[in-house]
């Protein structure tokens, strides 16, 4: 008796739909069996990592600021991927992105108006795409393993930083202490709802991005080349869509995007540059663009989800004492899932009684469903 | 003092040396595990409480070894059987590994570990210039190259390593030559993830002999990157890894000495290194492509 | 089972769900006062955090059940900071310890909406409103003992020093260490090598073997890892601990550690925010205060532990101070006249180096 995998014909509609929260009940389900193991009640510990976060506006503002970055930029991400082009470096462009953004307010602090703040994302943008078309053109031109390069590129750019900010670029006025100065008031990032928590712009602009991109992937000649050159490039080349540009494009949108959350966060959250303005997000936004299944409007979805669990994390350490590394576990769980059900939307599962058959059954005759 | 800095050097690419090599085999089979961190991780912390409460380094080691192989196993499973998508299920792996092995690690932080001893063969370490690094160092650094030999042999002298390869480069003409390709990858998988678990257990059990959160610091990744730049030629990835740990040495030596360059850009030099030597090898895309295992990466599922 | 489950999750989803409409027990404050930490490492890490963590143990015991205590651990700083800061603020902490430089803006933001609320920030220097404090510790007067020891114990006259950043805080240890060692062997050298990282084993361990083959005989380190001390004590090499007595990491060759003891400071402050007395503060203390401890001195020869703790009880009792000039910068120039004392100004935002330091500082 075994497991067999018959391919559909078609895509399964109800499980595209169903799979992502099969995947959650699956996790919420792994992980109140880990609670338990570890000697928590796991029904209290669930309340606490995904429902208490929900029940105050001060909470719910607080989701915004964590999921804005990872929405930002998993909306990115869902291009490359799509594209079959595989950006591990959006960390490294959120990044140099907050650095290109920041140049204004630091190096010309007495230039203040309204400008400042929409110059500011512009440059942050320009600067995530410059940085993701290194990686990029390394691809095009030498055919050289994006993964590695823009990877490697995480690491140059955190030294990057860190050097600017403990030397050039060090508060006149700070002590010597590694950090930038505070931005002036023209160029911080508005709150949307000052009165009821901090939650910035950075969060509508996630939003726009992910409709805006959706909408390109949906509904456009461009989406469609992104989905067909990722699925089978020979089928792109007979498209006459070119390899190479698709290569450059999807980065440099990626960077772009992933630039603009970076300034977004240095600016709205943050108010100048430090050594490290980021926990991360480059990285857990590869999570919420594979949970979001590669879908701008279900990556808005898993960037909230995820900033769920980050925020339920903190709050199950403070009432119930399990430990914040619990919330990279249950990630980690969570992403498992989504990925082993999706594969229920290619492929039926069958259970096969009978012993292996004859060498005709290697014919390659198709199953159907 | 260069011999000094030569072990110093044996001690930090010793790690690297080892994962890379199990994923290079993995990769030759035409699987891409970006795993290789987790597995690294759980096999630290899985060396170092099995060392501490036995108060044995082998048995440590050798309980990494096995956690190793059983993580990769889950990566497997997923992308092997239920076909799931190589590079996300990889990512999915390094993830819960860090996480899994902080929860399980908090116990242990703050404690001096068990040291493996060093294989110091009397009169023949005592040889003045080459006497410890040939022959007074830990045992895994012998080990690391036994396995390159190993790799090597296997890969390119024998049947089973034929069909490892064929399978890498060719996994349909190979599964109508009636070769069990997902045995093989699973095979494949599997030794990958012992190596890289091993390699975990070198950190906690040799390198710093204590258990910290994220102890493996990005050398999974780095592991990954020397397969690339060693054209998944076994000799070459030891090249690289020495390469890449004399560099790291090499930045802390200059900064003791005083040279005056930033000591961020000191300490990029690894990774910038990396790069530049990942584009030359892939200048030339003709060779980098008969290089590559063609089918690194793609999903298979036998049709019957 | 689901029923069951589900049944359980409404009922503790309703019973949450009251207790957060009941105000949030002021009615308790006076009785119990909570007091709550916001760590920017594990508490596992042996070092920095660890040791704040003993603090509020150390307030527990004192207190016992006056004292209601909660902490948050390994929180990034950055967006981050701000919510968990929050977070405390709004579940009904009193006074609340922010242990990170790089939680100096978001305790003053959160400070600004919680004017009931006191905040304790450590290393910083921002005091925006009158409920926020500050509070540091005088680490360089242990690097000055260390440095006195270290010239005493070498052969070779060079000591190896495994810095993290290149901030005040440390270069003013690295130049209380060069000063002290200076004291009892003037042409004592200092190697530093820059680990850019607080907390790394790997690197701290690799850093500590390119000193020992660059020829140091002594080790000691400004970063919080008991790697540099494993290290050192494999090939043989004295060395010094960082932030907890890391003997059980070297037992023959520890020569001593500086302790961060923040017990005394958390009692007190916790104390008095459960009295009503708490008031805005600025504190910078050392071993006259108990904020700095040394751990025994041990590994070194009787003359060497008595002057160590002769220079200690000196420094204590305020008698010295160990930035005493005559003192040149290293580009040669004045910098403290005979018997001049550097003020603390100086000394927080300390971005040069003494002479006889061989490294460049990065500007």
């Amino acid at each position: 008796m075994r497991l067999e995998l018959v391919r559909r014909p078609r895509q399964s509609a109800l499980f595209s739909v169903l799979s992502p929260f099969i995947a959650l009940a699956l996790t919420l389900i792994a992980g109140a069996i880990m609670f338990a193991f570890l000697g928590k009640n796991p029904v209290t510990a669930l309340y606490y990592f995904f429902i208490e976060p929900l029940l105050e506006v001060w909470s719910l503002h607080e989701l915004a600021v964590k999921a804005a970055p990872l929405i930002l930029i998993g909306v990115g991400l869902s291009i490359c991927y799509l594209s079959n082009n595989w950006n591990i470096g959006a960390e490294g462009q959120f990044i140099i992105g907050a650095i290109t953004g920041s140049i204004l307010p630091i190096l010309f602090p007495e230039w203040q108006n309204a400008f400042v703040l929409p110059l500011m994302l512009l440059m942050g943008m320009l600067g995530g795409a410059a940085y993701a078309s290194i990686p990029a053109f390394l691809k095009a031109r030498f055919s050289t393993n994006e993964i590695l390069t823009s990877l490697m590129l995480v690491y140059v750019a955190q030294l990057f930083l860190d050097w600017l900010v403990r030397g050039p670029w060090r508060n006149p006025e700070g002590f010597n202490f590694p950090e930038s100065r505070n931005f002036h008031a023209d160029a911080i990032l508005p709150e949307i709802l000052p009165a009821s928590g901090r939650a910035h712009w950075g969060f509508a602009f996630a939003i726009i991005a992910a409709v805006l991109l959706w909408f390109v992937l949906a509904k456009t000649l461009k989406g469609f080349e992104v989905k067909v050159i990722g699925q089978s490039p020979r089928a792109g080349r007979f498209g006459g869509f070119s390899r190479a540009r698709m290569i450059m494009f999807a980065f440099l949108v990626s960077g772009a995007l992933a630039g603009l959350a970076g300034i977004s966060e240095v600016s709205g959250a943050i108010g100048q540059l430090r050594p490290t303005i980021s926990p991360g997000y480059g990285f857990t936004a590869i999570i919420v663009a594979f949970l979001g299944r590669l879908n701008p409007l279900g990556i808005v979805a898993a960037g909230l989800v995820l900033a769920l669990s980050y925020l339920g994390g903190e709050a199950a350490q403070i009432s119930i004492g399990v430990s914040d590394k619990v919330a990279r576990a249950f990630q980690g769980m969570l992403l498992f899932f989504v990925l082993a059900c999706d594969m229920l939307i290619h492929y039926r599962v069958r259970l096969v009684r009978s012993p292996v058959r004859d060498a005709t059954a290697f014919e390659g005759v198709e199953k159907n469903a | 003092m260069l011999e000094s800095i030569l072990i110093t050097i044996a001690t930090a690419a010793t790690p690297l040396l080892i994962a890379a090599m199990g994923e290079l085999v993995v990769e030759r089979s035409g699987v891409l595990n970006l795993g290789v961190e987790g597995m690294m991780v759980m096999g630290a912390i899985t060396g170092f409480a099995v060392a501490l409460s036995t108060g044995s380094p082998w048995l440590g080691v050798l309980a990494a070894v096995v956690v190793g192989a059983a993580f990769s196993l889950l990566f497997g499973f997923l992308t092997l059987t239920l076909v799931t998508n190589q590079v996300a299920t990889g990512l999915a792996l390094t993830l819960f590994g860090l996480g899994l092995s902080g929860m399980l690690g908090e116990g242990f932080v703050g404690r001096p570990g068990v040291k493996m001893a060093n294989l110091d063969i009397p009169v023949l370490s005592d040889i003045p210039f080459i006497g410890r690094l040939l022959f007074g160092q830990d045992p895994i650094f012998y080990l690391s190259i036994l396995l390159t030999i190993a790799v090597a042999y296997f890969l390119f002298s024998t049947r089973a390593g034929l069909k490892l390869r064929a399978v890498g480069d060719n996994h349909a003409s190979a599964h109508a030559q009636g070769i069990n390709v997902i045995a093989i990858r699973y095979g494949a998988v599997m030794f990958g993830g012992a190596c890289a678990g091993l390699a975990g257990a070198y950190l906690s059990l040799v390198y710093t002999p204590q258990w910290v959160e994220n102890m493996t610091a990005g050398r999974g990744w780095i592991a990954l990157a020397l397969v690339v730049f060693a054209s998944w030629r076994p000799w070459r990835v030891v090249a690289g890894a020495y390469l890449f740990g004399g560099v790291t040495i090499g930045q802390l030596h200059a900064q003791a000495q005083g040279v005056g360059i930033p000591s961020q850009l000191l300490s990029s030099l690894p990774y910038l290194a990396t790069i530049a030597v990942l584009v030359i090898i892939s200048r030339n895309r003709r060779l980098t492509l008969m290089n590559t295992p063609a089918s690194l990466g793609r999903p298979f599922v036998p049709d019957r | 089972m689901m029923k069951t489950i589900k049944a359980s999750a409404l009922a503790v989803f309703a019973v949450a769900a009251a207790t957060a409409i009941v105000p949030g027990g002021t009615a308790f404050a006076q009785d119990k006062t909570k007091a709550c930490f916001v760590y920017v490492g594990p508490i596992g890490d042996f070092g920095w955090s660890y040791q704040h963590h003993q603090g509020l143990l150390d307030v527990e015991e004192a207190m016992g059940d006056k004292v209601e205590t909660a902490y948050l651990e390994s929180v990034p700083e950055g967006a981050d900071a701000e919510r968990a800061i929050e977070r405390f603020a709004r579940s009904g902490c009193d006074i609340i310890f922010t242990t990170s430089f790089g939680y100096m803006d978001p305790t003053n933001k959160v400070a600004a909406k919680f004017p009931d609320v006191k905040f304790e920030h450590a290393t910083g220097y921002k005091r925006e409103h009158p409920n926020v404090s500050t509070y540091n510790s005088r680490f360089y007067e242990g690097r000055y003992i260390q440095g006195v020891i270290a010239a005493n114990v070498s052969e070779k006259g060079v000591a190896g020093y495994i810095a993290s950043f290149p901030i005040p805080e440390v270069v003013m240890g690295i130049n209380a260490f060069i000063l002290g060692a200076q004291s009892v062997n003037p042409d004592f050298k200092v190697k530093v090598v820059w680990a850019n990282t607080w907390f790394d084993p790997g690197k701290e361990a690799d850093a500590a073997k390119a000193l020992i083959d660059q020829g140091v005989d002594i080790i000691t380190q400004h970063t919080d890892s008991t790697a540099p001390m494993q290290v050192a004590a494999e090939r043989g090499i004295k060395a010094f601990g960082q932030a907890s007595d890391m003997l059980e990491f070297g037992p023959e060759t520890q020569l001593t550690s500086i302790i961060d003891d923040w017990g005394p400071y958390y009692v007190e402050r916790v104390k008095a925010v459960h009295e009503g007395t708490w008031e805005q503060k600025d504190v910078w203390a050392g071993l006259a205060e108990g904020h700095v401890v040394m751990a025994p001195y041990k590994n070194m020869p009787d003359e060497v532990a008595a002057q160590a703790k002769e220079i200690e009880e000196k420094i204590r009792s305020g008698e010295f101070h160990p930035f005493t000039g005559p003192i040149k910068k290293q580009d040669g120039s004045d910098w403290l006249a005979e018997g001049e004392v550097a003020d603390d100004g100086t000394l927080l935002g300390m971005n040069f180096y003494v002479e006889g330091v061989d490294d460049k500082l990065p500007n």
